[in-house]
């Protein structure tokens, strides 16, 4: 295990001091027969350890295709990277080779997915599958490969997890296999945890167990979590900070306190007025007129202002510039000073 | 009572699990929903909640005829549906239409929105306005805030919140009183979800249709029922009206079901109280005996797996609860 953190270390540019991952100016295009989709234009972002960042927005909004650069798991073509760097401590993973890439994916960025049914391979028990990892990265045996296996299982809270080693996906209820997703992605101890609407697909009872389960991991593990969802309920409840995402771009950066409280820009707050909530009730909802924009043909200025209650010509013409408003408080609104009433 | 519009008594639905090639025989049955009694009146909206597998989708379906009841009964205003078969059973599904989950599968592709909307008219001539179909449609198309130039279009050439829109003009063609969504938000974005929830409430409003609103987000349920209807596992653990339910729940799966609701408040973070339940659902092949939720229930006592609970109004439950040891917990408390 030694030579793994030495050959991290070895890796260009490498800083212990440098920020755990630092997202700068991420552009994606998906270059396909009906034009080019611009699904990222400008993406920054920062994660520290023991940190929950919550990627928010609604479909299209490129926060998954914002994680699949990071992960380098693109697919290419007809998706391309154009421009921007993805740097973990200091080293721009956008610019290793493949096979270094490959060392840090999964033993310093994991990834899980919405899905975990399609993300297991249904052909392989969970253990052969976990116990794959220790095989091929760390040179485990056979027999210790699978006593980590099983040992992760329980980690998990998977009930019985020496039995249930040998068993395959089909065999998991949707949340047990989003555990195992789970135990796959912490297996070789990532300092960084990219989990791409991880609840969505299950109930609410269930959906309370995972996000638990992998709040309690992340305390332990000091891991930098990643949560990528369009959940505001969720993200109320676990997140220290959130990036609202809009048509390719974060259009505000904030901690989850102040968001909720105070949003710094339009579409944040037209968002949250648009959930149904309590002191609501018999009245219409507020709506965002409209729909969200083609990403082969984004508005000109701020990508929101057709759909925009605040919006005046300026928004129509210009993009408007990141304004720091607070320490840690970034946001993209011509006018922040109307929308946060001051 | 007479402003009941639909009420089901003991309905059942069991799916046979046939085993064997040659020779099948049964080997048992999934009971998706069985014995439900509710009642709908005109203009009312009653919400029913619950996880994947409850049988809140098989319910739908049996309501709409689309499935045909094991036993008991699915009156529309008064006239038993299961009982009834050709002309007649026409006529009465007309007084009850569906909008279903998926915009993107319920729509055909190749047809225009102008079939789309305007098949329930070629199914029931009858029910034809006798200006022409064309008209009919285009004045649906406003209603639901479309662009009646757009009636020869195809479904493709429309967003997800559009298809709703599609979707809801084509439940209304024929004039129901009663509409069944099964899940009709679920698939949208949640900015297009809100333009969708306004606009059933306003239809309501204007046509004094009355819904049968399936879903599983319980904070949209909230905004949208009169009444609410919690199921699990086949079968409704609690009933009452809105307030009661989210406020005064008795049914301990009703509490563990909206402590796991996040809720948008960050303020609220580790002062809510959280109900962790153990566990998946069980099997609904194989439910267990006497209380089904008394597997996962921190509540549950040996007497809990030799007698059922009814659903039914209990000295600490001022509503129907089936729930030996119902009592109210209040666990959306704000501080």
């Amino acid at each position: 295990m030694t030579d793994i953190t030495a050959q991290m270390d070895a890796l260009p540019g490498m800083d212990p001091r440098a920020p755990l991952l630092h997202v700068d100016d991420l552009h994606v295009e998906f270059r396909t027969r009906d034009g080019v989709a611009r699904a990222v234009n400008g993406v920054n972002l920062w994660l520290n350890p023991g940190e929950t960042l919550a990627v928010l927005g609604e479909s299209g909004c490129g926060k998954s295709v914002t994680a699949q650069a990071i992960m380098g798991i693109l697919d290419t073509p007809p998706g391309h990277v154009t421009a921007g760097r993805v740097l973990y401590r200091g080293v721009d993973l956008l610019r290793l080779p493949e096979n270094e890439r490959r060392k840090v994916r999964a033993n310093r960025i994991a990834m899980i997915f919405q899905d975990a049914l399609s993300a297991l391979n249904p052909v392989y028990t969970v253990g052969f599958q976990l116990a794959e990892l220790f095989r091929v990265h760390r040179g485990a045996s056979r027999r210790e490969a699978k006593r980590r296996a099983v040992d992760l299982l329980d980690q998990v809270r998977i009930p019985d997890a020496r039995r249930r080693v040998d068993d395959y996906p089909h065999q998991f209820s949707g949340g047990m296999r989003q555990r195992v997703m789970i135990a796959m992605a912490l297996a070789l101890d990532p300092e960084v945890l990219i989990a791409d609407e991880p609840t969505t697909a299950l109930d609410v009872t269930v959906q309370a167990q995972i996000m638990s389960l992998l709040a309690d991991l992340q305390r332990q593990r000091n891991m930098g979590l990643i949560l990528i969802t369009h959940d505001m309920g969720v993200v109320a409840d676990v997140a220290d900070r959130i990036a609202v995402m809009y048509a390719g771009k974060v259009v505000e950066d904030a901690p989850v306190y102040d968001i909720y409280a105070h949003p710094a820009h339009a579409y944040t707050k037209a968002l949250l007025e648009s959930i149904p909530r309590l002191d609501h009730k018999g009245q219409p909802l507020n709506v965002i007129r409209g729909l969200p924009p083609a990403l082969t043909d984004i508005p000109s200025g701020c990508a929101f202002h057709p759909r925009c209650a605040y919006a005046r010509e300026i928004c129509r013409l210009e993009p408007p510039p990141s304004y720091q408003i607070a320490p840690q408080r970034v946001t993209s609104c011509h006018f922040v000073r109307e929308v946060l009433g001051v | 009572m007479s402003d009941v519009v639909l009420e089901t008594r003991g309905l059942v639905k069991h799916f046979p699990i046939n085993k064997g090639i040659v020779f099948r025989t049964k080997a048992g049955a999934v009971r998706a929903v069985d014995g439900v009694d509710l009642q709908l009146r005109r203009g009312e909206t009653l919400g029913i909640v619950g996880e994947s597998g409850c049988g809140k989708s098989t319910l739908a379906k049996l309501l709409v005829g689309l499935e045909k009841p094991t036993h008991g009964e699915i009156r529309v205003r008064g006239e038993d549906m299961v009982r009834l078969g050709g002309p007649a059973l026409r006529r009465a599904r007309r007084n009850i239409q569906m909008v279903m989950q998926d915009p993107y599968t319920s729509l055909n592709p190749r047809m225009t929105v102008g079939d789309i909307i305007g098949e329930p008219f070629a199914i029931h001539p009858d029910a034809a306005p006798p200006y022409g179909k064309a008209r009919a449609v285009q004045e649906l198309l406003e209603v639901v805030g479309l662009n009646p130039d757009h009636i020869n279009r195809y479904p493709h050439q429309f967003s997800g919140g559009q298809r709703q829109r599609i979707g809801i003009a084509r439940a209304l063609a024929l004039r129901p009183e009663i509409i069944v969504c099964d899940e009709p938000v679920s698939a949208l974005d949640v900015s297009i979800q809100a333009q969708i929830i306004n606009l059933l409430e306003h239809l309501q409003k204007e046509l004094g249709l009355a819904y049968i609103f399936i879903a599983h987000d319980l904070s949209v349920v909230r905004h949208i029922s009169d009444r609410v209807a919690v199921m699990y596992l086949g079968k409704i653990v609690e009933t009452g009206n809105h307030a009661a339910i989210y406020e005064q729940p008795t049914h301990p799966y009703t509490q563990a079901l909206l402590s796991a609701v996040p809720v948008p408040d960050p303020r609220l973070r580790g002062r809510r109280d959280h109900i962790m339940l153990e566990g998946d659902v069980p099997s609904p092949a194989d439910p267990p005996s006497g209380c089904r939720f008394r597997t996962r229930c921190w509540k549950a006592q040996p007497a809990c797996a030799d007698h059922e609970p009814l659903l039914e109004i209990r000295q600490r439950s001022p509503h129907p609860s089936a729930c030996h040891f119902a009592e109210i917990r209040d666990v959306m408390r704000r501080f």
